[in-house]
């Protein structure tokens, strides 16, 4: 990649604050900053603050809005009917095969919000306005857009405090807006770290203000990236170039929840239902490990024989042992089935479970 | 950061002469880039190594790296502690965190390394 890197507004707050800074889907972000462990843990106990500004965000207006969005993603519409719910789906191409998994937000009458995979952002935006018809406008607002998701146990309470006592937080994968200390931001109950919490839209000029705003409760640490994909792996998020991409269906990466089976008329349905019918050869699977940690490539075997590889792979701070995931023949696919990981010279067993890896959350606690 | 008394190698590792036993290690510098250290995997005492081999792994939740002995001899002790306090590792790289002890077969192996003074200097080269 010759091309220097983006930056977002906080570029220099991570900077300031010690954080490591790699590059990632062509931008520079803060992988870490005082450790990945302690971010996890600040996320699983407390609050931790994640600048995601990366990520691209498209506004789609128009009475014909909704059907249009209906033919490019695979998840129903109708599910998030009333406005300022969110929905998360993928959307696939002819073949089946995903191009991105994202969220939609029904955010006013005839107003949707769609956010983005950064690395696709560009993809993304080339095939949602090549599928739509002209009486419906797009924006892409992603240069205009920050983005700091606030996920914990604490995260609800630290927004509430700066939002006022009349506020009133919106529900679990639902939209509303707040002002925090003269900030006006669309505040989303979704994250990915498999805690309570939310994700704040702002305008990139208020990035700045808003971010030195959380970070003045003691209690709010912020978090790389580094954190944000093992929270997200516990959980068994998947990340879309690891565990997904263009060569592979919504079934197979155990996606199926965000195709329904009463939907058609979607870009890829023929093809999905193929795979649906047939059943598919390969599934996506949690995996865990006694020693060692799993990496991205790592390969896995049935008494010998490579039978797939590792897609995520990672310690698990909250299990204290290593946790992935892989694509494996379907009949190796039940939770319990026996194989092995190659980790560089070593064989180590390693079964299947099905995720999440961490079960108990300030989400599951919330019964929300 | 970098003891007076501890000579160092290029891949990072520090080695302590207690007599003719080589005691080894990480530097801060390595385990500070490496992170938070969740394993590490050592060999067994009996083993003998060659100077430059490998003598076994750390990993931390981002990546994993080789260890490598800069001198040739006999593993007489290996920190077994390590195994369930990888963190060690991060907290005391010079003391508790220490990995192996070696017989040293050509105490002059030792000589060749570069002190803190040009570690710190090779440190700031590469950076």
């Amino acid at each position: 990649m010759s091309e220097p890197s983006r930056t977002t507004p906080l570029h220099d707050e991570h900077v300031a604050l010690g954080a490591r800074m790699v590059d990632f889907a062509g931008w520079r972000m803060p992988v870490q900053y005082q450790g990945i462990i302690d971010e996890h843990n600040a996320v699983r106990t407390g609050v931790g603050i994640f600048d995601v500004s990366h990520m691209g965000e498209f506004r789609l207006f128009g009475s014909d809005a909704k059907a249009a969005l209906e033919r490019i993603v695979t998840n129903d519409l109708d599910r998030i009917d009333v406005v300022g719910h969110a929905l998360y789906t993928v959307m696939c191409d002819e073949d089946g095969g995903i191009i991105d998994d994202l969220i939609v937000y029904h955010t006013g009458d005839l107003e949707y919000l769609v956010v983005v995979n950064a690395a696709n952002r560009e993809t993304d935006w080339a095939w949602i306005t090549s599928h739509l018809p002209p009486t419906v406008e797009a924006v892409d607002e992603s240069d205009r857009t920050a983005l700091i998701a606030v996920q914990g146990p604490g995260a609800l309470a630290v927004v509430s405090e700066l939002a006022g006592p009349s506020w009133e937080p919106p529900g679990r994968f639902s939209l509303g807006e707040a002002t925090l200390d003269g900030v006006g931001v669309l505040v989303a109950r979704t994250g990915y770290t498999g805690e309570d919490g939310v994700e704040l839209f702002c305008h990139t000029s208020h990035a700045v203000a808003l971010w030195r705003l959380l970070l003045s409760f003691p209690e709010v640490t912020p978090c790389g990236l580094g954190a944000r994909d093992t929270l997200r792996l516990e959980m068994g998020y998947a990340l879309y170039g690891s565990d997904m991409d263009r060569g592979v269906d919504p079934v197979s990466a155990g996606l199926g929840w965000v195709v329904p089976k009463t939907k058609s008329g979607y870009i890829g349905h023929a093809a999905i239902a193929r795979i649906r019918e047939a059943g598919p050869s390969r599934k996506l699977v949690g995996l865990t490990v006694g020693k060692g940690v799993p990496r991205h490539g790592y390969t896995l075997l049935r008494e010998g024989a490579e039978v797939g590889k590792v897609a995520s792979g990672t310690f698990s701070p909250t299990l204290g042992h290593g946790i992935a995931t892989a694509y494996v023949p379907a009949g190796l696919a039940e939770p319990g089935t026996a194989l092995e990981m190659e980790i560089r010279r070593k064989t180590v067993g390693a079964t299947v479970v099905r995720p999440p890896f961490v079960k108990e959350t300030s989400l599951t606690a919330s019964g929300s | 950061m970098y003891p007076k008394d501890l000579k160092y190698d290029r891949e990072h590792e520090w080695v302590r002469l207690e007599g003719g036993i080589a005691v080894m290690g990480i530097s801060h510098f390595a385990q500070d880039q490496l992170g938070e250290v969740v394993y590490v995997d050592l060999p067994t005492a009996g083993a003998t190594l060659s100077a430059g081999d490998s003598f076994g792994e750390i990993e931390s939740v981002k990546s994993v790296s080789e260890l490598f002995s800069p001198v040739s001899g006999e593993i007489v002790e290996v920190n077994d502690e390590l195994s369930d306090t990888p963190e060690t590792v991060n907290e005391d790289p010079y003391g508790d965190g220490w990995m192996i002890k070696v017989s040293l077969s050509d105490p002059s192996q030792v000589d060749a390394l570069m002190d803190a003074d040009g570690y710190e200097a090779f440190l700031a080269e590469a950076e």
